[in-house]
């Protein structure tokens, strides 16, 4: 509740939270199939209509809604976006703490493979997963999210490995407390709030790779939707069709600029240190 | 030296892993060489020849002496064939890589050239209008995917102006250079936006942490004016995280820009291995990947040598 | 004479609304050329703040001059008001006209440039001096500071000095080009003993050479005393009292100026240290703490393959006992090993060699781990994301126990002790002030009964008036609980204050241990004496420290090096130093 507060007194916290809150919703009401039409009905004596009263966004190539879509679409990018990062985030935090507590050749060992993952392009490494697995909205979630584990391990070890020559580790030392308890009480806790702002800063990258994925056609496959997809679609259509290229190039750009807005504020207000370092 | 003798020790480590790794998650893409190569003519073929032409790829062995053969020739320059190409793998990089490193260098150029200095006056102007401007500029930058920049700005130009990208037949800079940037122009634009955008972040950041530094109130108690201490005080400082951002993304940009050189239909780096990841074109992914890799990590040595430059305290070792 | 300085109704404030967030309330002073003005308060009193009113450097922190005037006598005679002065001026006379150096030397340099760049720039701005010129005066500025080797250090960084060395080049900075008012800002704090005795020889030197104004900043009442001409005491933004050096320091008008002499500890030589407990008195019982040759030693590396080259002796062949009830005073410099020979008896530190037994001090005490801390930073020894029940509870937790009845009541009782309201076991750590969570650290370290509470620098981040009231505390609780305490300081005077017993360590070895009063009034060992004769303290007015420039010797040794083992040498029934070479 504290934290809501901090946020709607931060001013690009108050715009970026308000975003992600509406996004989340249309992803909800998109999931729940709360459009305005069927997303995957076919006007067909709609086709490329321009956005009117029934279809707020115009229609497709083949008359399909095109604000249904969007809608449905976003729900698909916050899926994959959220799966994967959950999954990073996990991953990240349990290599992070390990290598930042065992050190060593533990630490060795995690860190240089972690140099291995990130010697490759981002999106190389997802494509090369993709074709190993095959083109598909889980396949998206696994690539980002062994893409996203590396930046998860190192903004996990490196907190973690200052904390853990913080005098109050020392302390819980010298009483003898049991390595779980200062794993879980004195390291983990003290991680919530950087973790929290590069979830946040994670999520708007998730929805930007997601995206592209799908523009290549390697994401989430047709028919189902996707902002990366209708997008890849309105590229031959746009002078014809303008709409097709403007609703869903806002949408990814307003989606992802709310989670870093909310990242960025959250970064203010959880770590004060690096108050300033916020453009 | 010892810091950069250290770096230069991992280096063999992690481009062994990444041999590895790119060499095993090839091989687990289902589906066979052969078979990709030749479409449904592949059932046409007799015992013989398939054996005939899998000997010839070099992928009648097991996956350990395929490994062990491959790395052997890698060292020395020799990456084995395309399937696709018909070609030495180095060749078809070698085609590719100068338009590849030309649109990274446009865009870390146009990078820099816009965002180091929005970074430093948004830091002198602090809290000001102007420094709201340069943020949001900056926000909306690392927002946009550049599939949407690049797209909008291909609708913008189109429908506004009428004016359409020079696409067609790519032109190489020594050939022609006017028809060369031309070509390049929006692309590269299109990468040194969000670029530009992540300069000016890291560059405001990282002045505005100096400017509050106790070394940077001595000089001003020593008289020196406003803007000496921004240029000689505290921009040799505030470099140092500029420097790593923009050899990271430089890093990546020589793996190429898939999803830019596919809307502008440049054949670049990043379209061949996409191409190469679609064919199984095992010789061609597993070199293409360790070029990219190995350029990755000397431009990670170069941004490491470059703070040797600019901090003494890395040049001279700590205490 | 019209005076050098004269500052009259200074008001500072700070943020958007400067009004509504006053720092300084109208502060006046007056000060003629050649003369020393102290300014002394504790942290929040505003005295840094006023001093960087008078070159203006507060307003790059955010500050605003809201009311006053700051009038300068300029080198032409002229007299400009500097709080209305225009950046341009100011520019000219910053570094020209009043010079200013600072608390830590440390960050105050620029990394990435020279230590001869850095001298230079001065004279390039102000005299003009360009290229060789600029260079020699640079150098002739790095010899008014006694820094040997002059022209070679000039090409160091930073970073290859140490704090005393960096110190110097900041002086000479600040010195280069004759200016008539330097502002000194707690420039000692953060070095040792021996080296601020060094500083400010150099600076009394210094300033009878260029016959200069200064003011000198500080919370250590102690320490003007050897400097100042006058005095001004500063309390939450207003100047509480002014005079003369003697007449504030020998009558005091206001409550605050008496509090500052009389609550806070000075350093007294010996003749205030405690006496309820006399090692000789006692029947010879049990030690509550022997420690027995402990050896601390840090690899060091070198060349690509790490091979280990030679060891750091961090603390090498340490011998003591502790009694029941009794504290024993480690006192010694930084890098003297103090803190890991405290570290290494609470397990956080492995030693090389050594044994220590802990007595448990009969069966009441129902903990196995004896020994328990105390750590120099409360800020850092607290986990800030857990409440302080938590906090309180961890010890019992880790010692197998819960949150039971049993806990609860001592938790509640001890709070009691330490003078914070039951209330408190519902915060957070960032709900008290510094001295209120030095509490809660003495509490926790109670919560398992120990028999010996190691208090490393335990008081050191305090402000001056909160130490003394945080050793009472510590003095009463001994009392009490009849603990043995291991008080580790780099501060003389805290040290007198606590201590029955001292130890003083000089390169990893104790040099001299015995009877406080014994050790601290009439000290054998060499650097026993060197380091009382650089303590400043109120009864040493305008006393000249001798400027010494000895360095502290390397403690990295060869492989397989030992030292030769001590000779000890008896001076009375419980007074030991070590023979020296």
């Amino acid at each position: 509740m504290q934290l809501l507060r901090a946020i709607f007194s931060h001013s690009s916290g108050r715009i970026g939270g308000a975003i992600v809150g509406l996004y989340i919703i249309i992803a909800i009401l998109g999931l729940l199939g709360i459009t305005p039409h069927d997303p995957l009905m076919q006007f067909r004596v709609d086709r490329l209509h321009a956005p009117d009263a029934t279809y707020w966004m115009g229609t497709d190539l083949f008359g399909r809604d095109v604000a249904s879509r969007l809608m449905l679409g976003i729900s698909q990018s916050f899926i994959v976006a959220f799966a994967s990062v959950a999954l990073a985030a996990v991953a990240g935090i349990v290599l992070g703490l390990a290598a930042a507590w065992f050190g060593g050749w533990w630490d060795g060992t995690i860190m240089r493979f972690m140099d291995v993952l990130l010697a490759f392009p981002a999106i190389l490494l997802a494509l090369l997963i993709i074709a190993i697995v095959g083109p598909g909205t889980w396949t998206s979630v696994m690539a980002i999210a062994i893409v996203y584990t590396p930046i998860f391990t190192r903004v996990v070890r490196g907190p973690a490995l200052s904390l853990k020559t913080r005098d109050f580790v020392d302390a819980a030392r010298t009483f003898g407390s049991s390595r779980n308890y200062i794993l879980t009480r004195h390291l983990m806790l003290n991680l919530v709030a950087p973790l929290t702002v590069q979830v946040t800063l994670a999520l708007a990258w998730g929805l930007l790779t997601e995206a592209g994925l799908s523009f290549l056609g390697l994401g989430t496959q047709p028919p189902a939707s996707s902002l990366g997809l209708m997008l890849a679609d309105s590229r031959n259509l746009m002078e014809m069709a303008p709409w097709l290229l403007i609703f869903p190039g806002i949408a990814i750009m307003i989606g992802i600029l709310g989670f870093n807005l909310l990242g960025d504020a959250l970064r203010d207000i959880l770590d004060p240190k690096t108050r300033r370092s916020v453009a | 030296m010892n810091y950069l003798a250290r770096r230069l020790m991992t280096f063999p480590l992690v481009m062994l892993g990444v041999s590895i790794l790119v060499f095993v998650s090839i091989r687990l893409v289902p589906g066979d060489a052969i078979t990709a190569m030749l479409g449904t003519e592949a059932g046409l073929l007799t015992p013989d020849q398939r054996a005939a032409l899998e000997a010839y790829f070099g992928i009648d062995q097991g996956w350990f002496t395929q490994y062990w053969r491959w790395l052997a020739g890698a060292v020395q320059g020799d990456l084995g064939v395309s399937v696709t190409f018909g070609k030495p793998v180095l060749d078809v990089i070698l085609e590719r890589f100068p338009l590849t490193l030309e649109l990274a260098l446009l865009s870390m150029v146009i990078a820099l050239a816009i965002g180091l200095p929005a970074g430093i006056f948004a830091a002198t102007r602090n809290e000001k209008p102007s420094d709201l401007a340069v943020r949001i500029f900056a926000m909306i930058g690392q927002s946009t995917p550049n599939f949407v920049f690049a797209l909008l700005a291909i609708y913008v130009l189109s429908v506004g102006f009428g004016v359409l990208p020079a696409m067609g037949e790519f032109t190489p800079f020594l050939e022609n250079p006017l028809r060369n940037l031309g070509q390049m122009i929006l692309p590269a634009l299109t990468l040194g936006f969000a670029f530009a955008a992540a300069v000016t972040r890291i560059s405001r950041s990282a002045m505005l942490d100096i400017l509050s530094d106790d070394y940077i109130r001595t000089a001003r108690a020593k008289g020196v004016p406003a803007r000496k201490v921004i240029w000689r005080h505290a921009l040799p400082n505030a470099l140092i995280p500029v420097v790593t951002l923009s050899g990271v993304e430089f890093g990546y940009l020589l793996g190429g820009a898939v999803i830019v050189e596919q809307i502008f239909a440049l054949p670049g780096l990043g379209r061949m291995v996409l191409d190469a990841i679609l064919q199984r074109d095992y010789a061609l992914v597993q070199g293409s990947v360790l070029f990219i890799a190995l350029n990755f990590m000397i431009v990670n040595l170069l941004v490491d040598l470059a703070y040797a430059v600019l901090d003494p305290r890395i040049r001279l070792g700590g205490k | 004479m019209t005076s050098l300085l004269s500052v009259s109704n200074l008001r500072v404030g700070f943020g958007r609304k400067p009004e509504d967030n006053e720092i300084v309330h109208g502060v006046n002073f007056d000060l003629a050329a050649g003369e020393t003005l102290a300014i002394v308060g504790e942290s929040g009193s505003g005295k840094s703040v006023t001093a960087l009113s008078i070159n203006r450097l507060v307003d790059f922190g955010g500050g605003r001059i809201i009311d006053g005037s700051i009038r300068f006598r300029r080198e032409d005679g002229s007299t400009l008001d500097l709080a209305a002065a225009g950046e341009q001026e100011l520019t000219k006379i910053r570094g020209g006209e009043i010079g200013m150096i600072f608390q830590e030397p440390m960050t105050s340099l620029n990394p990435v440039l020279t230590i001869g760049e850095q001298i230079e720039e001065s004279f390039r701005l102000h005299r003009g001096l360009t290229g060789r010129q600029a260079r020699e005066a640079a150098k002739d500025a790095l010899d008014r500071v006694r820094i040997p080797d002059a022209a070679r250090r000039l090409k160091y960084c930073p970073h290859q000095l140490s704090g005393g060395m960096l110190q110097r080049v900041m002086i000479a900075t600040a010195l280069s080009c004759n200016p008539r008012l330097l502002i000194a800002d707690e420039p000692t704090t953060a070095l040792d003993v021996t080296v601020q005795a060094q500083i400010m020889a150099l600076l009394a030197e210094l300033k009878r050479e260029t016959g200069m104004g200064m003011i000198f900043i500080t919370h250590d009442i102690g320490l003007v005393a050897g400097i100042a001409d006058k005095v001004m005491v500063m309390q939450n933004g207003e100047a509480v009292e002014q005079g003369p050096l003697d007449a504030v320091l020998d009558a005091p008008q206001h409550p605050y100026t008496k509090h500052l002499l009389s609550a806070v500890p000075h350093f007294e030589a010996g003749r205030a240290t405690r006496t309820d407990y006399r090692r000789a008195d006692e029947p010879s019982a049990a030690p509550a703490l022997k420690v027995e040759g402990l050896t601390v030693r840090f690899p060091v590396t070198g060349g690509l393959l790490r091979r280990q080259t030679g060891a750091v002796h961090a603390v090498d062949g340490v011998d003591f006992d502790l009694m029941p009830g009794e504290t024993l005073g480690i006192v010694g410099e930084s890098g003297s090993g103090k803190s890991t020979t405290a570290r290494a008896i609470l397990g956080l530190v492995e030693p090389t060699r050594g044994t220590f037994s802990a007595n448990t001090n009969g069966a009441a005490r129902q903990s196995s781990k004896p020994v328990q801390m105390v750590f120099q930073n409360p800020y850092a020894s607290l986990n800030p994301r857990l409440r302080v029940d938590s906090i309180l509870a961890e010890p019992v937790i880790a010692a197998g126990g819960g949150l039971n009845g049993e806990t609860q009541a001592r938790m509640r009782m001890l709070l009691d002790r330490v003078g914070l309201p039951e209330n408190a076991l519902q915060r957070y750590p960032h709900e008290f002030s510094g001295g209120q969570r030095q509490r809660l650290c003495i509490a926790r370290a109670l919560m398992l009964n120990p028999s010996v509470v190691v208090l490393d620098e335990a008081v050191s981040a305090l402000d001056v008036s909160v130490q003394a009231k945080v050793l009472e505390l510590l003095v009463d609780l001994q009392r009490e609980f009849g603990l043995a305490y291991l008080f580790v300081s780099h501060d003389m005077a805290v040290v007198e204050r606590i201590a029955h017993r001292i130890a003083v360590v000089y390169a990893g070895q104790i040099v001299e241990i015995g009877d406080a009063a014994s050790v601290l009034s009439d000290p054998k060992h060499a650097y026993t004496k060197r380091l009382i004769s650089a303590v400043p303290s109120v009864d040493r007015r305008k006393e000249t420290f001798e400027v010494d420039t000895r360095q502290v010797p390397s403690l990295v040794r060869p492989l397989g090096f030992e030292p030769e083992p001590a000779n000890w040498q008896s001076f009375g029934s419980d007074h030991m130093a070590r023979a020296e070479a």
